[in-house]
């Protein structure tokens, strides 16, 4: 049998969770396949080819995809559920919003926001915001999964390209019909995925005080993200939240400035690899968390900071 | 349109957590438990929509033990008309409460069914998608807008991108993110009235279902401890480390 990922895109790029929740289905010891899902995706497609340790990619392309409601996917996944022993996607916001559904279809239970597999059927989740890890079981005949895309390693490319195959998704139900979006425009990396995050807290004080923020990020080729606070405020956009509620990052680097660390957020960061906390308050909880912690106002420190760094690289 | 809000009786989310030493589970004795936060946010939305003329009907429901009857009392306090409290132990899975709500829904008939999109403690994010998927309905989950419009609703919807607006038909399942709105405080005299609106405890076993657990938890486990951290001096030092830290990630 086989494992079917479903790829991760948004407006005509493979969006870099795809190659880790790859590696990821990879574990689970069978052939990975890669479905593309959209309108206009034969791009998405050729750069899922490309990752290593794929069996075969396959493009449903369709207008009722462009979006990738649940409503619709939902229908296509069941077509192709009996080719395989996994659907496999990520957790972020389209997995989120599909696996539950497709699996009540199947009468099964979704094993969601995966952070280790440790065999076919045996799986480690968070729960209560990460203050505990539960290692569960699923003997089902059938697994619907997703992964937190942060908490694996990306999958290379291939030295030779899979090959694509097209389906034929006619008849699928359209139940949504989407009016509009609003994006957060930006040139920052992903912040799912990004291998460096700095984020600001309340303390940040303004939309204008997130430039700063931004300056540092772009300095270091860094994602930016904000405290549930931050967002309340105004500060930053919602989705730039970090935490149990908003996205969840595990980078190498992850720098908190003027940031407190209430629970949620601090649910958020617990797989970063170094956490740098600046903070006028030596007592707060990120700072007690952090690696390396600088105490100190962060309207001083952080356009130093950005200096410095933009210095080393002339 | 008569709406249909499930709410979940959850640990208190201002509680800090303790795993047992025995790894089977969370420490839940003594500890305050009250209603899910993105429950609250669901029942704000259903009064909000009444409040408005959109619905004229509110039923609160919520599926465990007994002591669940004290959020199905906020949501009565928050608005609701009328309380149905299913009877169940707290470790029913999410398909099981899928399936629960799918009959609860099959004899009330609502036009609309509002959730919060995960409850805190086991962080699931299941049941609107599950109850979606079990009705054929449309579902519009982690929702920060909901407009009623002439074809049904208009939802407003946070995505990894930023937010998107659909529009969909009812019946629908709309599940609740945390900028919908601000639930509102209840005062001692709408929880005094709460308690004179209708409630109805029903067992779960009375709807015939197939609650059967899927899955087993081998074990609950603490998440790994960080190592001590230090203080760094100033901010020329602080630059020195990230120059440092961030030249390893580019050999890695």
């Amino acid at each position: 049998m086989a494992i079917l990922v479903v790829a991760d895109h948004d407006r005509g790029m493979l969006a870099p969770s795809t190659a880790r929740v790859v590696s990821a289905a990879a574990a689970l010891g069978a052939p990975v396949d890669v479905l593309v899902a959209g309108e206009g995706a034969e791009i998405v497609a050729r750069a899922a080819a490309s990752l290593n340790g794929i069996a075969r990619v396959r493009l449903a392309d369709a207008a009722a995809l462009r979006a990738q409601p649940a409503e619709t996917l939902t229908p296509l996944l069941l077509r192709l559920a009996g080719d395989y022993t996994h659907i496999v996607l990520s957790a972020g916001a389209v997995g989120r919003d599909v696996a539950p559904r497709l699996a009540a279809k199947l009468g099964l239970m979704p094993v969601t926001d995966i952070i280790a597999i440790l065999g076919p059927d045996r799986f480690e989740r968070p729960i209560y915001a990460g203050n505990a890890i539960q290692t569960v079981h699923a003997p089902q005949p059938f697994q619907v999964l997703t992964v937190r895309a942060s908490a694996f390693r990306p999958a290379g490319s291939a030295a030779t390209s899979a090959s694509v195959e097209p389906l034929e998704p006619e008849g699928l139900p359209a139940l949504v019909r989407q009016l509009s979006e609003a994006r957060t425009e930006g040139d920052r990396p992903d912040l799912a995925t990004a291998r460096i995050v700095v984020a600001g807290g309340i303390s940040v004080g303004s939309a204008e005080g997130f430039k700063m923020i931004e300056a540092l990020a772009r300095a270091l080729g860094a994602a930016v993200g904000a405290t549930r606070a931050a967002v309340d405020a105004g500060y930053a956009p919602n989705d730039w939240q970090v935490g149990q509620t908003g996205k969840i990052v595990a980078p190498d680097l992850y720098i908190g400035i003027g940031i407190s660390g209430a629970l949620q957020h601090l649910a958020g960061i617990q797989g970063a690899r170094r956490i740098i906390a600046i903070n006028t308050d030596p007592e707060a909880p990120l700072m007690k968390l952090a690696d390396y912690a600088l105490v100190g106002d962060l309207f001083e420190i952080v356009p130093l900071l950005t200096a410095r760094i933009e210095a080393t690289q002339g | 349109m008569k709406i249909l809000v499930a709410v979940k009786r959850v640990v208190d989310h201002t509680v800090r957590i303790r795993v047992r030493a025995d790894e089977t589970g969370v420490d839940t004795a003594n500890v305050r438990f009250s209603m899910n936060p993105f429950c609250k946010h669901a029942v704000e939305a259903a009064v909000a929509l009444a409040e408005a003329g959109h619905s004229s009907e509110i039923v609160v429901v919520s599926i465990g033990p007994r002591q669940a009857t004290d959020v199905i009392l906020t949501g009565l306090a928050m608005g609701a008309h009328r309380g149905l409290l299913v009877e169940a132990p707290e470790t029913l899975e999410t398909l099981a409460i899928a399936r629960l709500l799918a009959a609860i829904v099959a004899e009330e008939a609502p036009d609309l069914v509002l959730l919060g999109k995960q409850a805190v403690d086991d962080d699931s994010n299941h049941v609107g998608q599950m109850l979606a998927g079990l009705l054929d309905w449309p579902q519009a989950c982690f929702a920060s807008a909901i407009a009623r419009t002439e074809e049904g609703l208009e939802v407003t919807r946070e995505r990894d991108f930023g937010q998107d607006t659909v529009a969909l038909a009812l019946p629908a399942v709309v599940t609740a993110d945390l900028r919908l709105n601000t639930p509102r405080n209840t005062a001692l005299p709408m929880v005094m009235k709460a308690r004179q609106k209708p409630l109805e405890t029903r067992p779960a076993e009375s709807y015939g279902l197939d609650l059967a657990p899927r899955l087993t938890i081998e074990k609950v486990t603490a998440p790994p401890e960080r190592a001590a951290g230090q203080r760094v001096a100033d901010a020329d030092a602080l630059a020195a480390i990230i120059v440092r830290e961030r030249a390893e990630l580019e050999l890695n």
